[in-house]
């Protein structure tokens, strides 16, 4: 029963975040594939100039959160639709919790602690803020 | 006897509702688009920390994505995920509305028309970014 529970709540986190996910993803595309220049136009300067703002911040920690748990919950149901073994099964769901827990946790951290302007890198490598004052 | 097998197949599956049909194929395509992506978030996500090490070396790392064969598997990427939002939200109106699941069969050729105008929309624009260095 508890377990029944679990699975539908599970089945409306899908629905509820993939629809946000829509929108975060294709923004999160827009900004950085379509901009000019795409791919070639990303680098230090140019992401950590976006996360020196709290809007892109928080627009990126909720985008790397749901993405990982949608991703996550998916891998769950495949591992389970295809493994019966149940070692085998125990260890991909274990591998998958612990890489899952580690990249929400890092990219968290580096979201948030990410210093825009490292004192000992070259100037031009930098967002332009730095050397403006 | 692989005539046989081959017909008496052919006549079980011709007799489902579900299996060959554009159900299934939706099914498929979201399953391997979904675990596509899964992986790419992976990698993504540990290209983006090191950014956390110096500019030089995610300048660096960021580097191997500027590629050719890389800009041709961003476009597949980018399929992938188009592919995934559109017939997810296919999925979201086959559970949520009355009429999603007698209408599940057309929704299915409006995800992949919606796909082919989206990656028309994409491609081109890319495709030049990774074969002509971008704006560098």
């Amino acid at each position: 029963m508890r377990r029944l529970k679990l699975e539908r709540l599970g089945w409306i986190f899908m629905r509820v975040s993939g629809f946000f996910l829509i929108a975060l993803i294709f923004t999160h595309l827009i900004v950085n594939v379509m901009q000019d220049g795409g791919v070639h136009a990303i680098d230090f300067a140019f992401v950590a100039g976006k996360l020196a703002n709290p809007l892109w911040q928080w627009f990126d920690v909720t985008l790397l959160w749901l993405a990982l748990i949608h991703g996550t919950n998916g891998m769950r149901v495949v591992i389970e639709d295809y493994v019966y073994r149940i070692n085998l099964k125990r260890f991909l769901l274990g591998g998958l919790a612990v890489s899952t827990a580690v990249l929400i946790v890092l990219g968290t951290l580096v979201i948030f602690t990410l210093d825009p302007c490292p004192t000992d890198a070259a100037a031009n490598l930098l967002p332009s803020f730095c050397t403006a004052g | 006897m692989v005539d046989t097998v081959t017909r008496t197949s052919r006549t079980v599956i011709a007799g489902t509702l579900y299996r060959g049909h554009e159900g299934m194929w939706s099914w498929v395509l979201h399953r391997i688009t979904g675990i596509a992506i899964y992986f790419f978030l992976l990698v993504h996500v540990l290209d983006t920390a090191t950014l956390r090490i110096s500019p030089e070396v995610y300048n660096g790392v960021l580097g191997a994505y500027k590629t050719p064969i890389m800009g041709i598997g961003e476009a597949g990427l980018v399929g992938a995920i188009v592919f995934h939002a559109l017939n997810g939200l296919r999925i979201i109106l086959v559970d949520a509305t009355k009429w999603g699941t007698r209408y599940q069969r057309q929704m299915f050729y409006v995800v992949l028309g919606l796909w082919t105008l989206l990656m028309i929309g994409f491609l081109p624009r890319h495709l030049i970014n990774v074969f002509t260095g971008g704006a560098e």
